[in-house]
């Protein structure tokens, strides 16, 4: 099915040296994101995840100054080729920070500023404000100053100010870190099921798995700039787990428990990434 | 109201983690331990001391708190100034100064950033740097909020490891988080907040593994919990919140298992 669908993203040999920097942090960059797909990318802090994110709009290099080498295409364009203020229509950036990206004196205005920079209708401006605030659940903070909001609250406003622009993809930096347990879940709800309704590309950077790992088809592994696995995310889990666990990945409890138990000869399946399927394997083993 | 009706007691050697949803009033309630926030109504002291007759300053001695944001507590050129600038308005002499500064950026694995500038490391080290400004005075109480957001999960073991390593020398460590799978591994006592409000106190396996309270704070039950609360028709105990007890106890089960089934074939 995989196959059918447009690349959205496309990068060959992409290179990047931050300016001031000795190392690379982002070093012979192989990967095709494909429209629709919801891909987590992970690694350790400083393997260049955000740094690879920071070149899907254009961050790099026209913000963070270095040297870039290879090709990186998004919707068939070369970045290079385009400004930011193009590649913030097709790639929409939710910071790690949300206090980074609110400025307006309200929620509201703050989520109509980037679709009022498009040029569009009243009417138009006012149906995406409107539909981008309620689907990330904001309805209730619009006459609020961002500053008054919790780190959470903020969070959702960043994401409903990106939406407003309707990217093809959207680019999740550590969405979960602020939130508390529930509405992470609730904005990684929201997130797929935009992707399944619209079709929008959804990239989530995160240390953990356990959240994203149920709604994420495909997990990119990142270590030291290089694209260390990438993969389904129960045949990379299964695999790598090892690896991945030498790297600081927080992975979900149940998999961690399952190798435990596997290393005693207890158990002989496949890591289980959630826990039903882990219910469902006990249950049968301790049925007999 | 951000807090109403909150009693909560805190003792040296104490590992506490307060709970809830975003708003819940977690980080309002911290605020008032050392004095930046006094009570409008009611009563906070400290070692016996009423919070609105003592001076921030002298507070703090006593109750360090590391914010959630570190950028908001890091002003210095080097990490290791940083480390030392309150120790240094605190009174200390010089060597002392130097001596406790090489031993907290040593103890929590920042050594070999004492001389660069905090704001060329990544958000869980400047993280690392803003704890080691705190722990460096050594104040009897530890206030971390949200210590875990940012760090990878080997950073989180070795944060749990000097957590623990604190309590043992007799220090009360309080966190306010919402990583409920941290709280799972530590088991400390968990103070659980919902809109201003302590809604429950207990220890972590007793809270985390309770439907109704998780409901009650918008948290999520920890996997080992959702695992045993399923499994619980096989004879398990439900208040499973580790994965260490859990692997314990399937493991037992599972050799039980094995064996009748080798007998009966």
């Amino acid at each position: 099915m995989a196959g059918t669908q447009e690349e959205i993203v496309a990068a060959h040999g992409l290179g990047f040296q931050y300016a001031g920097s000795n190392v690379k942090a982002l070093d012979d960059v192989n990967i095709v994101i494909r429209q629709g797909e919801f891909l987590l990318l992970t690694g350790p802090s400083g393997c260049g995840k955000t740094t690879l994110c920071r070149c899907l709009n254009g961050l790099i290099p026209n913000f963070h100054p270095g040297e870039m080498s290879g090709e990186l295409l998004v919707d068939g364009v070369s970045v290079a080729a385009e400004t930011t203020s193009e590649l913030s229509r097709k790639v929409g950036y939710v910071f790690q920070n949300p206090e980074n990206q609110l400025f307006a004196l309200t929620v509201e205005k703050d989520v109509a500023f980037g679709p009022e920079n498009l040029g569009l209708t009243r009417d138009e401006i006012r149906d995406r404000v409107d539909w981008a605030m309620d689907t990330a659940g904001t309805v209730a903070l619009k006459d609020l100053a961002p500053y008054e909001l919790s780190g959470g609250q903020q969070q959702r406003v960043a994401l409903a100010g990106v939406l407003a622009m309707k990217p093809s993809v959207i680019v999740l930096d550590e969405p979960t870190s602020f939130l508390d347990p529930r509405t992470a879940e609730e904005v990684m709800a929201a997130v797929d099921s935009l992707r399944r309704e619209n079709g929008i590309t959804v990239i989530v950077v995160e240390h953990r798995l356990d959240l994203v790992g149920r709604y994420a088809e495909r997990i990119v592994v990142m270590d030291h700039g290089k694209i260390v696995a990438d993969g389904k995310v129960e045949d990379v889990l299964d695999s790598e787990f090892d690896r991945l666990s030498g790297l600081g990945i927080g992975l979900p409890k149940v998999s961690v428990l399952w190798s435990l138990l596997k290393r005693d000869g207890l158990v002989n399946e496949r890591l289980p990434t959630h826990v039903e399927s882990a219910v469902k394997m006990l249950s049968e083993r301790l049925r007999d | 109201m951000a807090l109403s009706s909150v009693d909560l007691k805190i003792d040296s050697g104490d590992f506490l983690a307060i709970m809830g949803e975003n708003g819940a009033g977690k980080t309002t309630l911290a605020k008032q331990l050392n004095g930046l926030l006094k009570p409008r109504l009611g009563r906070v002291t400290v070692d016996g001391h009423d919070t609105t007759k003592k001076s921030v300053a002298q507070l703090s001695r006593k109750v360090g708190i590391v914010f959630q944001n570190p950028d908001h507590l890091l002003f210095s050129e080097t990490v290791r100034e940083e480390v030392g600038f309150a120790l240094k308005n605190f009174g200390f002499e010089p060597g002392v100064v130097v001596k406790q500064v090489e031993r907290t950026l040593e103890s929590l694995d920042l050594a070999h950033y004492a001389d660069t500038s905090p704001f060329l490391l990544s958000g869980g080290e400047r993280k690392r740097v803003a704890l080691a400004a705190v722990l460096a005075w050594e104040p009897d109480y530890l206030i971390l909020d949200e210590p875990t957001i940012g760090q990878d999960y080997q950073q989180k073991e070795r944060l749990r490891n000097f957590i623990l390593q604190l309590n043992s020398q007799g220090k009360a460590v309080v966190m306010v988080t919402h990583d409920v799978e941290f709280v799972a591994e530590c088991n400390p006592k968990v103070v659980l907040m919902s809109k201003g409000q302590i809604v429950a106190q207990g220890r972590a396996d007793e809270v985390l593994s309770d439907d109704g309270l998780i409901e009650k704070a918008s948290l999520v039950k920890p996997q080992m919990a959702k695992l045993f609360s399923q499994l619980a028709g096989f004879g398990f105990p439900r208040d499973v919140v580790d994965v260490h007890r859990a692997k314990m106890l399937l493991a037992e089960k599972l050799s039980e298992v094995r064996v009748r089934v080798a007998q009966s074939s």
